[in-house]
């Protein structure tokens, strides 16, 4: 904001003028000041290190409260950060703290993956704030703003150099957030060992290319305190919550067998020079440089993927409007382009279902036209065997009433062959070879009877004795 | 040293009380202590763990020598692909008569790299090797001049900046377990205060009880060994991992010069139990279980991996019906199972066939008749 209004003023003609008497205008700073403080600040810390390390300890140093934490453990598959958000407030002023934990670095075996949740974190919170202040209707005045505007590096002391994991990430993580190396539980370092541990750091992290934050020498304020700071950089800390009691006071410390490490003692760790650097000092150059460099990164990296551009080919200043318009026309014909291709797989798939539809039906119909032909086939070889069958009747009643006439002068022993000829023929022929053999017994016995009435009923009794029946005369 | 001690006090004993039927083989232990200190002892001790926990300074410390004069460390950025190399330093002290060959195995690069998957191979690797070399030398048919290169402890320094072990760490000694004695230490013990020692030594022992993993434990006293001894080895198991700091540097403190660290706020000395269990795990490696160490690693892993071999090698031979092995190896008849099998279906088929030829030989016997 601030730079853009520089520019305006330079471009136009300006005078400096003294004034005649007090306006009053010197208490802008106050008034903004005091906006502030009703508004209430906003600080969002990143803790990067190895599980155990004393990540948690050391907030509750700095800010002189217990936040809760559990203990992380060893065995994590994967990296993932865990965000706290905390409300402190000190005098009049409100304070929206969020620290954010990294649980799991530097524990697995492989951690060629190990930086990217953090990055992606990291860029996550830039998105939703590019994402708000796109909006139509925004309200970035009451957003909260979950950037991260510091990332507190603890380096394991060692005493050599720096981890080649420690220097991949920091490599990854400088062009997207405020880094601070840290070296951690520095009461293991001697004097002369942390000397050449900070030179050796300095210069791997210079070598390699590595932007850490420098503190601010340019505001006439505090450019002497910040300047000769950022010679003492990593700072070695030593955190603690204990207090032990020294001299007269409890002081905040470490007790040993062989002494007491206290925290707040300048000739014992750099702690103090940490806070001031940290809290008291630069809290708002901090805010500021993620807003106007790290942000401002990334929202430019972002837009120009999408397609946007400043310029444009022929070197003049493109609008966001135009560009806009443009990528939405691309995104239609697009759209409209897919819906024909989708319109043109129906209608095929269609087609090709019809296609075998059709087929089916086909074959049904043959099929039917199949069943058809057979069932007239048998129906007509059924016909013919009734036929036969009929002619074969007829030729029997014939042979019959032949037989008849010639038996009348033929012996016994004829009948009994024709009986035999009779019945090997098929079953509807029974009825008759009775009835012929009784009529032929008819006429060879002469029956002992009166009357006719007694004759029939003789013939009756011999036609249902089981004898006639069988032909066994 | 107390050994010597124990052992003349004894041979005194007998000589007063029974001179008539005095034998004198209990100068046995004179004779054994005479000889072995003309052979001379060799020991090999190989270090393991991240760069920066204090290794070598620890060696230093131990050996009152400085083995690493000339060392040259890596930078962070050569370090990010390191894979693990393996080197050697041998050096021949001497004390009172008793010469020493030490040998201290290095691991640099061990978990130093962003990869370190099996990270430990390289070591897993040389082990077998010195093993696998013994075992030839063994075999051989000139033993008179073996050169024992077996590695007989390895100290694994774990961080004292976690919470306890981490997966690196488990799968290392996992590794390791079955072909070394492993002793885990925790370095750079000067970050921690008494409580937190206390706290951190609880939560290893109970991770390495969790992942069953078998570090070197401390052979049982005999029960007529003197109370002092039973003592001093009561409150070393007590103590394990040890937790150590080392130094190079000589200060003064307390009007004497010791080996220790200067700090703003106090002196660390090394030798001092208060401070550090330096001086514990000085005496158990050197002063009374070096010995120990060396038998365990020749009977138990060193066995271990030569039935192994002989196993695998056995097999081989039944599979390949090869004949040059280094050892004259009878091949034992010991059947495949495979083989059985078709042995048995063989059998088999042959009983039905004779079982259907009987069956038509009578048939056609019958029929015949």
């Amino acid at each position: 904001m601030a730079a853009t209004d520089v520019d305006i003023f330079s471009n136009e003609e300006k005078r400096n003028l003294s004034l005649g008497g007090h306006v009053g205008f010197d208490s802008l700073p106050d008034q903004l000041v005091s906006k502030s403080v009703t508004q209430g600040f906003c600080f969002n810390i990143l803790c990067v290190g190895e599980t155990g390390i004393g990540k948690s300890t050391l907030m509750n140093t700095l800010f002189n409260t217990m936040f809760e934490n559990e203990e992380a453990s060893h065995y994590q598959n994967g990296v993932y950060l865990r965000p706290r958000t905390y409300d402190l407030q000190e005098s009049n002023v409100h304070l929206k703290l969020t620290i954010v934990d990294t649980v799991g670095f530097g524990d697995q075996i492989n951690k060629e993956e190990s930086y990217k949740p953090i990055v992606d974190y990291i860029d996550t919170q830039f998105e939703n704030y590019l994402q708000e202040e796109l909006k139509i209707k925004r309200s970035l005045f009451n957003y909260h703003d979950t950037r991260i505007h510091i990332c507190l590096y603890f380096i394991a002391p060692t005493g050599h150099s720096l981890k080649s994991l420690d220097l991949v990430t920091m490599k990854k993580l400088d062009s997207k957030v405020n880094i601070i190396p840290i070296i951690a539980k520095a009461d293991t370092i001697s004097k002369s060992e942390l000397h050449k541990f900070k030179i050796k750091i300095m210069s791997e992290l210079v070598s390699n290319g590595v932007q850490i934050y420098q503190f601010p020498t340019d505001d006439g304020a505090v450019t002497e305190i910040n300047s000769s700071m950022n010679a003492h950089l990593p700072f070695a800390v030593v955190g603690s919550v204990e207090e032990v009691k020294v001299g007269n006071k409890a002081v905040r410390a470490r007790q040993y067998p062989w002494g007491v490490v206290q925290v707040e003692n300048e000739s014992h760790c750099d702690f103090v020079k940490l806070r001031e650097m940290l809290i008291r000092v630069n809290m708002e150059d901090l805010r500021e440089q993620t807003h106007a460099r790290h942000y401002e990164l990334y929202r430019r990296c972002k837009l120009e993927e999408m397609g946007f551009k400043d310029t444009d080919p022929d070197s003049q200043p493109f609008s966001l409007q135009e560009t806009y318009e443009a990528k939405r026309k691309e995104f239609l014909g697009d759209l409209q382009r897919k819906e024909e291709e989708m319109r043109q797989m129906f209608v095929n798939k269609v087609k090709e279902t019809e296609g075998e539809l059709k087929e089916k039906e086909r074959e049904l119909h043959e099929k039917f036209e199949q069943l058809k032909r057979m069932h007239q086939e048998e129906k007509r070889k059924v016909e013919e065997k009734r036929r036969e069958l009929e002619e074969e009747m007829n030729a029997f009643n014939r042979r019959k009433v032949a037989a008849e006439t010639l038996s009348l002068s033929q012996p016994l022993k004829k009948d009994k062959d024709k009986k035999k000829s009779v019945n090997t023929e098929n079953q509807s022929g029974v009825s008759f070879s009775n009835s012929k053999v009784m009529m032929a017994k008819a006429n060879m016995e002469p029956l002992n009877c009166q009357s006719w009435w007694q004759a029939i009923q003789c013939c009756t009794c011999l036609v249902h004795s089981d004898a006639w029946r069988q032909g066994l005369f | 040293m107390t050994t010597n001690i124990r052992y003349k006090s004894r041979f005194m004993k007998s000589e007063e009380s029974e001179d008539k039927q005095y034998v004198g083989f209990a100068t046995l232990p004179n004779q054994v202590h005479r000889k072995s200190v003309k052979k001379g002892f060799d020991f090999t001790l190989m270090v393991a763990g991240e760069s920066g926990l204090g290794k070598s300074t620890l060696v230093n410390s131990l050996f009152l020598t400085d083995l690493y004069k000339d060392r040259k460390l890596l930078n962070a950025e050569e370090r990010i692909n390191q894979t693990v190399e393996i080197t050697k330093h041998t050096v021949d002290i001497e004390e009172k008569g008793v010469k020493l060959k030490l040998t201290i195995v290095d691991t640099p690069g061990f978990g130093d790299a962003v990869n370190n998957n099996e990270c430990w191979k390289p070591i897993t690797d040389y082990i077998d090797q010195q093993f696998e070399q013994y075992f030839r030398d063994e075999s051989g048919l000139n033993r008179k001049n073996i050169l024992d290169n077996r590695v007989h402890c390895c100290l694994y320094f774990i961080p004292p900046f976690g919470h306890g072990l981490r997966p690196v760490d488990v799968e290392f000694m996992k590794a390791l377990h079955e072909k070394v004695n492993i002793v885990p230490l925790i370095s750079k013990a000067d970050c921690l205060t008494p409580n937190e020692v206390k706290k951190l030594k609880d939560r290893v022992r109970d991770e390495i009880e969790h992942f069953g993993i078998k570090v070197y434990q401390f052979p049982e006293c005999d029960s007529d060994e003197e109370e002092e001894f039973k003592q001093m080895d009561k409150e070393l198991k007590e103590c394990t991992p040890f937790a150590v700091i080392g130094s190079n540097t000589v200060v003064e403190a307390r009007g004497q010069r010791v080996r220790g660290r200067l700090y703003p706020w106090g002196i660390v000395e090394v030798e001092n139990q208060s401070h550090c269990d330096f001086v514990k795990l000085r005496n158990m490696l050197i002063r009374s279980h070096m010995h120990d160490l060396k038998d365990v690693t020749c009977d138990v892993h060193y066995e271990n991996y030569r039935a192994h071999c002989i196993q695998e090698m056995t097999s081989k031979l039944a599979q390949d019906n090869r004949t040059d092995s280094p050892l004259p190896i009878l091949p034992l008849p010991t059947p495949d199972v495979e083989t059985e099998r078709l042995i048995k279906m063989k059998d088999e088929e042959l009983k039905r066939m004779q079982e259907m030829l009987e069956k038509m030989q009578q048939q056609m016997h019958e029929k015949d008749q």
